[in-house]
């Protein structure tokens, strides 16, 4: 039976596609079968950051008003051969999609693979509510700033309370804080929450710390997840995070500021 | 920092607010996820002592002062209401 894993965060813009596209890859690249599902549909954009755009034939909504078969809407990845995507629709709402037909997919998709990876959209509407519904376990991603921890707190109520497994008393969702944009030396500064602050607040077991990197930027624009860039921080730093999803045992890293020194102070710059 | 700043020598501090992030996030949170469990009695209290005082005096809607201030420890709801007076001569004094 396939995990389903929701990533999701209430706050758009802190790095759900970003971190999906990083995971999914990651999962795969550790044999894992694995397929990641866009549930933004009307604004999709995982298939850019995992640069399948131009592959793209049939979506998530031709499947479930069945003009297209499951398997003709998945993208094999070339780079990850155990790793498949399921596009949202770019033209259709998000009405388009069904508790049921959402369902069906899941379901048969659970056949074929160990990890289903369910990319939720912003917000607490239709799209938001169907990526967690059928979560076994769920990826918070927060920033350490007040609106995204607040809204992470929101959705973590949700899952509590509206997620199959709450209506159904089953085992509650298994659930993960992953900490992106983290930037030690402001945090050093006293300008950003702390990761032990956020941790403090919304009280639920810490997966990972992204931190604060320009190779995030550069790794969707070009389309490849930032996890397959292991020079970076925000590379290992995923890789990190995923193989401690998968039960092993890794310290945090990258979560304390560099010490500059006097030439970098004098001439000013960002490390990279 | 860049070099002029260097020879501008220190810079103003600035206090850090991270700390005041921490603690406004804390108490919001404490009053949502109470609230999310349909336990917020403020807002039904606020209501309730309003109906009981429109029982006995008439009191105009926008003569009610409500003011609610959810804090960490303690919240404060403060309802002031001007009750009319025997006669509108002594009101003016």
């Amino acid at each position: 039976m396939a995990q389903v894993v929701v990533v999701t965060s209430g706050k758009g813009g802190v790095g759900k596609t970003t971190s999906s596209a990083a995971f999914a890859t990651g999962l795969a690249q550790a044999g894992k079968k694995t397929v990641v599902i866009d549930f933004d549909v009307g604004l999709r954009n995982l298939d850019l950051i995992m640069g399948v755009e131009r592959r793209v034939v049939f979506d998530i909504v031709n499947v479930i008003s069945g003009e297209a078969k499951l398997n003709q809407a998945l993208i094999r990845d070339k780079r990850v051969d155990t790793l498949s995507i399921l596009p949202a629709s770019q033209t259709r709402d998000k009405d388009a999609l069904t508790k049921e037909g959402v369902a069906t997919i899941i379901e048969e998709l659970s056949k074929d693979f160990d990890f289903i990876l369910c990319d939720s959209p912003a917000g607490i509407e239709k799209g938001a509510m169907l990526a967690l519904y059928f979560a076994d376990q769920a990826v918070v991603v927060t920033n350490p700033e007040v609106s995204s921890v607040r809204d992470s707190d929101r959705i973590l109520g949700v899952l509590q309370s509206k997620s199959k497994r709450a209506e159904e008393k089953k085992d509650p969702v298994k659930e993960h804080l992953l900490v992106t944009r983290y930037d030690p030396a402001r945090v050093e500064r006293g300008e950003m929450l702390k990761l032990e602050d956020v941790q403090d607040i919304l009280r639920i077991p810490l997966l990972g710390v992204i931190p604060e990197s320009e190779s995030v930027l550069k790794a969707s624009n070009t389309g490849n997840p930032v996890i397959l860039d292991g020079e970076s921080q925000a590379g290992q730093a995923y890789k990190d995070a995923v193989a401690r999803f998968l039960g092993e045992d890794r310290p945090m890293r990258f979560i304390e500021a560099e010490k500059r020194g006097f030439f970098s102070r004098l001439f000013g710059g960002r490390a990279a | 920092m860049s070099w002029l700043s260097f020879f501008r020598g220190k810079q103003e501090e600035v206090p850090p607010t991270a700390s005041a992030a921490k603690e406004r996030l804390q108490i919001v949170l404490a009053h949502e996820r109470i609230s999310r469990k349909g336990e917020d009695f403020l807002p039904k209290l606020q209501k309730e002592i309003v109906e009981l005082i429109a029982k006995h005096v008439a009191i105009e809607a926008e003569r009610v002062n409500v003011s609610l201030e959810r804090g960490g420890d303690m919240s404060t709801l403060a309802i002031a209401v001007e009750i009319p007076g025997p006669e509108p001569a002594r009101r003016a004094s």
